[in-house]
């Protein structure tokens, strides 16, 4: 017995030292050379553009030595865990309201956006995802609010990026000369029809392939980005359709050649390589060299919109856009999504 | 639980003048403190923080949030499948153990791995083959994608393993010959089962109710695909609770939480209630 409490003793003090050498303090990098990495935190989607955006930086005078610490998930998480204490350096986020929250704790400054790209540094559209060969026929926001047909987007409520389509959906009617009630009718018979409300756009797009709706709201770039992958579906391009534009920053202590690595992202070689993983160019004059694999017309791979809604101009920004569509109380699409899930009842 | 059984029945030790017994107090106590060091850093602590942050957003936006109707379409179909499960689980819990226990055949060692699959796989793929089994594209003709069904599949899916693993060691353990005695004096099977096999394991049987409780109402990721997250349908609390992360609104999910946690607690502390009385009755 006296044998056994010794080593439950023992056994205790090896478990608690063992606790003490896990508990955090040793960082191993010396400071040196933490000055000359760039953290990047960002969302899921421009990992592959950022990952051959970089090779291309290290290649640069500037950019000779540089080393890279990556993290990236869902948008509105990335931004609350830097907001948390997450180390970063550069973030990369795919709507607006997720850089404005780290304004909002005095880790970005307030002048963020008002560079020539007014704080953007990717773009892409809204795009209906189809089965292959359209079998239902689908090339209007019309066709999407027809009786029988299924709908799969993501939840605005818990996914940030699903807002894009959101608005599309509403801004459409507007600029077809609609009233805005007429908008906020047509948001309410969209949801109607909507079959499934993923978390986010990844788990709505493996809704999808597995089977579920007929069409799928997504947007360009990961349309394109999927079919690179040998998971792709069909897109279909409407006649108007919103611009995103995912917003990306330096934080205000962030390591030194992080504002070079801005610069660089923000250049024709930073541009050409979101241009070639499926985003559209910040500018009309970037050359990608014409062909992107994966997009429905790689020798055209990112034609002109009929009319391109953006949420600045049409909208009135998304200050604007988050009270009045957006508010968990009485926001318009929050509205549209219970009305149509009341009427399930 | 079962070892602290087989100290009771241990005669107790002579006391002796020297060390050996304060030692033993000793060790002990280190353990007790080691194991509440333990316990208050991994769930006291962090389930403290969560009520404390519900009562930090004051009792109007707890109270706002609670009577949401969204909110509440969702607790309420999280609570009433969580329970509808459990039940299940009640009943085919036990039959699993009994068959892995007390009968022998081809392919049981295969089975009794098998049954802690869903144990070990990650939620999501549990989701993904939910999904593939269950879905629009369903090769075996079952279509319960984005309706009611889909979440109760997906609650059955994950707490399957609780009742059976918690039923299985009891039914091991019990001696055969209590059960030929019963015979002997005249007791059909039925019987038998109900008065003398029942009441010892209806320790084992709520233990594993109240865990499938709780581990229902807190799944989220083997549903997230199939069920659709569609509000007064197929939401379930997980999913309201990300919606209120997703819009800043910390105090919201906490008072979500909070709610989920007085009805877990509420539930274990019923099935313990249960569990005493039945056992008296034995």
């Amino acid at each position: 017995m006296q044998i056994r409490s010794r080593a439950a003793l023992a056994a205790a003090l090896v478990g608690a030292l063992a606790l003490s050498a896990c508990a955090p303090g040793g960082a191993s990098s010396s400071e040196e050379d933490d000055s000359n990495t760039i953290h990047i935190v960002g969302f899921a989607v421009p990992e592959a553009a950022n990952k051959n955006i970089a090779t291309e930086f290290t290649k640069t005078p500037e950019g000779e030595g540089v080393k890279f610490q990556t993290s990236y998930g869902p948008s509105g998480d990335q931004s609350r865990a830097v907001a948390a204490g997450l180390k970063a350096d550069y973030v990369h986020f795919s709507v607006p309201t997720d850089v404005t929250r780290l304004v909002d704790e005095g880790l970005v400054a307030d002048d963020w956006d008002a560079g020539d790209n007014k704080g953007v540094v990717s773009r892409s559209v809204v795009v209906f995802g189809v089965r292959d060969g359209n079998p239902k026929n689908i090339k209007t926001w019309a066709d999407l609010v027809k009786p029988g047909v299924e709908i799969v987007t993501p939840n605005p409520a818990s996914s940030g990026a699903a807002r894009w389509n959101a608005l599309a959906a509403y801004g459409q009617v507007i600029s077809d000369g609609g009233t805005e009630k007429e908008a906020t009718e047509y948001v309410n018979k969209f949801f109607k029809n909507v079959v499934s409300l993923p978390s986010s756009g990844r788990d709505a797009t493996t809704a999808f392939l597995g089977g579920t709706g007929d069409v799928l709201m997504a947007y360009e770039n990961e349309a394109i980005l999927a079919a690179q992958n040998d998971e792709g579906f069909e897109y279909v391009l409407p006649e108007t359709s919103l611009l995103i534009e995912n917003a990306g920053a330096i934080l205000e202590d962030a390591s030194e050649p992080s504002q070079a690595w801005l610069d660089f992202v923000l250049s024709d070689e930073g541009q050409k390589q979101f241009a070639l993983t499926g985003f559209r160019p910040i500018r009309d004059d970037v050359d990608y060299g014409g062909t992107v694999e994966g997009a429905a017309d790689p020798s055209n791979p990112f034609p002109e919109v009929g009319t391109l809604l953006t949420v600045d101009e049409d909208f009135g920004g998304w200050d604007e856009v988050s009270t009045k569509f957006f508010d968990e109380e009485n926001g318009l699409i929050f509205e549209a999504i219970l009305g149509a899930g009341l009427s399930l009842e | 639980m079962t070892s602290t059984e087989i100290a009771a029945v241990r005669p107790a030790r002579t006391p002796r003048r020297s060390g050996p017994r304060s030692t033993l107090t000793r060790s002990s106590g280190l353990g007790l403190g080691i194991a509440m060091i333990w316990f208050s850093a991994l769930v006291l602590i962090p389930l403290a923080a969560v009520v404390v942050t519900a009562i930090d957003g004051g009792w109007d936006v707890f109270w706002t949030t609670i009577t949401n109707g969204q909110t509440a379409a969702a607790i309420k179909l999280t609570v009433f499948t969580a329970a509808g499960v459990t039940a299940v689980n009640v009943v085919m819990g036990p039959l699993i153990a009994w068959v892995l226990v007390r009968d022998r055949f081809w392919g049981k060692s295969v089975l009794e791995v098998l049954i802690d699959i869903p144990f070990a796989l990650p939620t999501i793929v549990a989701g993904l083959v939910l999904l593939s089994l269950y879905g629009t594209d369903s090769p075996i003709g079952i279509d319960i994608a984005n309706q009611r069904p889909a979440v109760f599949l997906a609650f059955l899916f994950v707490t399957l393993p609780f009742v059976v693993r918690m039923v299985q060691p009891v039914l091991e353990e019990l001696e055969h010959d209590v059960e030929e005695a019963a015979a002997s004096l005249g007791a059909s099977r039925f019987t038998t089962f109900r008065r003398i096999i029942l009441p010892s394991l209806t320790p084992a049987i709520t233990a594993g109710a109240a865990l499938s409780f709780a581990r229902g109402v807190s799944e989220y990721g083997s549903l997230v695909l199939l069920s659709g997250n569609l509000p007064f349908k197929t939401e379930v609390t997980s999913v309201r609770i990300l919606s209120s992360i997703e819009n800043d609104n910390v105090a919201g999910a906490a008072a979500v939480a909070t709610v989920l946690l007085a009805i877990s607690l509420a539930v274990i502390v019923v099935l313990d209630l249960i569990q005493r009385r039945v056992a008296a009755r034995g």
